[in-house]
């Protein structure tokens, strides 16, 4: 605290003219670029909430007779969209507690020095950050092993990365050696100095290794659209790239509509009202977590 | 192997010494295994996961080489040698798909890799650490939103009747189809990107920024150094090794163009700017079933990434004492 007290004091004495024009050119531009990022979300969530093409027509219109939730309430009476989201659920859930099991694990293995034989196994992790196969001999073997058209194909290919191992490897380097070696002097045998001394210590690690995972899976569509073939097994992303890129409108949304224009009227509200209730979730949720991203990308230059 | 010969050439008392240590050795490290099993068994998922799903695709590539068929399986398929990579290579399409992926990547690389860089400048001259917080929780919001629902606002801020074409009508007498014109592919491309990772990938400077000492800038102040002196000499100097660090990835992985943003917003009109490596290796050996072929485009592009990931690799440690690996 002194310390930022201490150089304020120096910057006034010293802050020339320029300086000072500078830093107000600074604070201009900072506003734009939150200017610039804030539109286009607004933009959605207000238009979300009108008759399409208002906001381009009228503005923010204060008639109400241009205010609907009938987006909204189409998206409810649906339901692709909730079996979406409870899909995406299930594999972004799955996805994660496989990544996290597996990579703290052995994380925690290659984290102990005398591990004979560490030097063979980090060489056969890192490899696969050098080479891989492609997208046709994977989507070939996923096939063989009869995972097409299953949660699996989602859950599992990717779930093991080379990254998170590494960090979680590095988050245990770090620990305290002293822990071991007094829990092994006491008599406890490998496995409980693990359950009982690191896996304690390790929750923030877990923490934001989860995080990123949860939130790469549940964003992610490409595996889901080679994968599977069920629409009832579509996840959020699926679902909504029906109907914002392909403009396909779900059936049960538009039962009542014939007229073609109406159609197209509906289906441009639903497009901005599945955003929102596609992205408000995470948006919601990410500023509780903001210090844990900080964190784990701080953890992941550490390397 | 070779090394136990030649000194057993030289004296016979060291090939005797040696023999009893190889068996200690070895009873030694099943000693050991038998101790820490448990760090084996550790470890089995994540290797076995691994070599599942990891390595066995990579010997799945040698179907790049043959003419593969499902019902014939990868090993009763025939050799082709290194045809499917010659027709690639010499298919009409081989350079604007190969320039696709280089150009839009590069872009990418060249505009987007400084901006995280001047963002993080600007933020740590702000003194006020709430605004600073809150500025950053503003401008990390776009990373948490999917590439679908980015797409899909591209789709609609662009459209013939959307609000952009709505602004420029002041400007021009008609709309604008900007989805339809490969000419605007690449900078949509690239500024969207921007618009959604910049704030994020600012974090890891902001950071490197704010673990930097202050008395630094007290010592540049006192000696009279301007704002910009100061940020040039200290700030950026701080950032240089973050910043080799993430070239090396960012070139590393240049070819790999973010091609789940590029399939979404392609449409048939902008396709000739629009596909690049990835997207064609999924519609000619996915979606036409053309196993072969995809995979040797697939190979094809792989092997560059191991290449230039190496080179740069090499580069910087060269300039540096920096290195990845």
């Amino acid at each position: 605290m002194s310390k930022i007290a201490h150089s304020k004091k120096i910057q006034t004495i010293n802050n020339s003219k320029t300086d000072q024009l500078l830093l107000l050119i600074n604070k201009i531009l900072l506003s734009l670029v939150v200017v610039i990022v804030t539109v286009p979300l607004l933009y959605v969530l207000l238009g979300s909430f009108l008759q399409p093409n208002i906001l381009v027509s009228h503005g923010i219109s204060l008639n109400p007779d241009h205010w609907t939730i009938d987006g909204y309430v189409r998206i409810f009476q649906d339901g692709s969209i909730m079996r979406g989201f409870l899909n995406s659920v299930l594999y972004a859930g799955g996805f994660t507690i496989v990544s996290i099991i597996f990579s703290i694990l052995a994380g925690y293995a290659l984290s102990i020095d005398e591990l004979v034989g560490k030097k063979a196994f980090m060489i056969f992790f890192l490899f696969t950050m050098f080479f891989n196969g492609g997208l046709i001999p994977t989507y070939l073997l996923i096939r063989e092993l009869g995972l097409i058209n299953t949660p699996w194909a989602i859950i599992l290919p990717g779930a093991v990365t080379v990254w998170n191992i590494i960090l979680a490897r590095t988050y245990f380097k770090a620990l305290p050696n002293e822990l071991k070696e007094a829990a092994r002097i006491d008599g406890a045998s490998d496995f409980m100095i693990f359950i009982k001394i690191i896996l304690p210590l390790a929750k923030p690690i877990i923490f934001v290794l989860a995080l990123f995972a949860f939130i790469g899976q549940w964003n992610a569509y490409f595996n889901a659209m080679i994968y599977l073939e069920d629409r009832s097994l579509y996840p959020l992303q699926l679902v909504l790239r029906e109907i914002l890129i392909q403009n396909e409108v779900q059936p049960g949304m538009i039962a009542d509509q014939l007229a073609r224009a109406e159609m197209q009227r509906i289906s441009e509200m639903i497009k901005y009202s599945s955003i929102v209730v596609a992205s408000l979730p995470l948006l919601i949720m990410y500023p509780f977590f903001q210090k844990y991203f900080e964190k784990g990308v701080m953890v992941g230059s550490l390397k | 192997m070779p090394k136990d010969l030649s000194s057993s050439g030289n004296s016979s008392v060291n090939v005797l010494n040696q023999i009893p240590k190889k068996n200690k050795k070895k009873t030694e490290l099943l000693k050991y295994i038998r101790k820490n099993w448990i760090l084996y068994l550790f470890l089995s998922p994540a290797v076995l996961s691994v070599l599942i799903f990891n390595y066995i695709p990579m010997y799945g590539v040698v179907i790049a080489f043959k003419d593969f068929s499902p019902v014939r399986g990868i090993m009763a398929s025939e050799w082709v040698g290194f045809s499917h990579f010659t027709n690639f290579m010499q298919s009409p399409n081989f350079l604007r798909i190969f320039m696709n992926t280089v150009q839009l990547s590069a872009y990418e690389l060249l505009i987007g890799f400084p901006i995280p860089i001047i963002l993080a400048l600007m933020l740590n001259q702000v003194r006020r650490s709430g605004i600073k917080k809150n500025i950053q929780l503003i401008i990390y919001a776009p990373h948490f939103i999917s590439v679908v629902v980015i797409g899909g606002m591209i789709f609609m801020f662009l459209s013939p009747a959307g609000p952009l074409n709505a602004i420029l009508t002041v400007f021009l007498d008609r709309p604008v189809a900007f989805m339809s014109e490969p000419n605007y592919f690449r900078t949509i491309f690239v500024a969207s990107g921007i618009w959604q990772a910049a704030g994020f990938a600012s974090i890891i400077y902001v950071a490197a920024l704010s673990n930097s000492d202050p008395q630094l800038h007290d010592a540049a102040m006192i000696d009279g150094a301007s704002l910009l002196q100061r940020i040039w000499h200290i700030d950026v100097q701080v950032l240089k090794p973050v910043m080799a660090v993430l070239f090396i990835l960012a070139v590393g992985g240049i070819m790999a163009v973010g091609f789940e943003k590029a399939y979404l917003l392609q449409t048939d009109m902008n396709l000739p700017a629009s596909e690049v490596i990835e997207t064609y290796v999924y519609k000619r050996g996915l979606q036409a079933a053309d196993w072969s072929f995809g995979a040797a485009v697939g190979l094809f592009l792989s092997i560059i990434n191991l290449m230039l990931l190496i080179t740069v690799n090499q580069v910087v440690k060269k300039l540096k004492g920096e290195s990845l690996f």
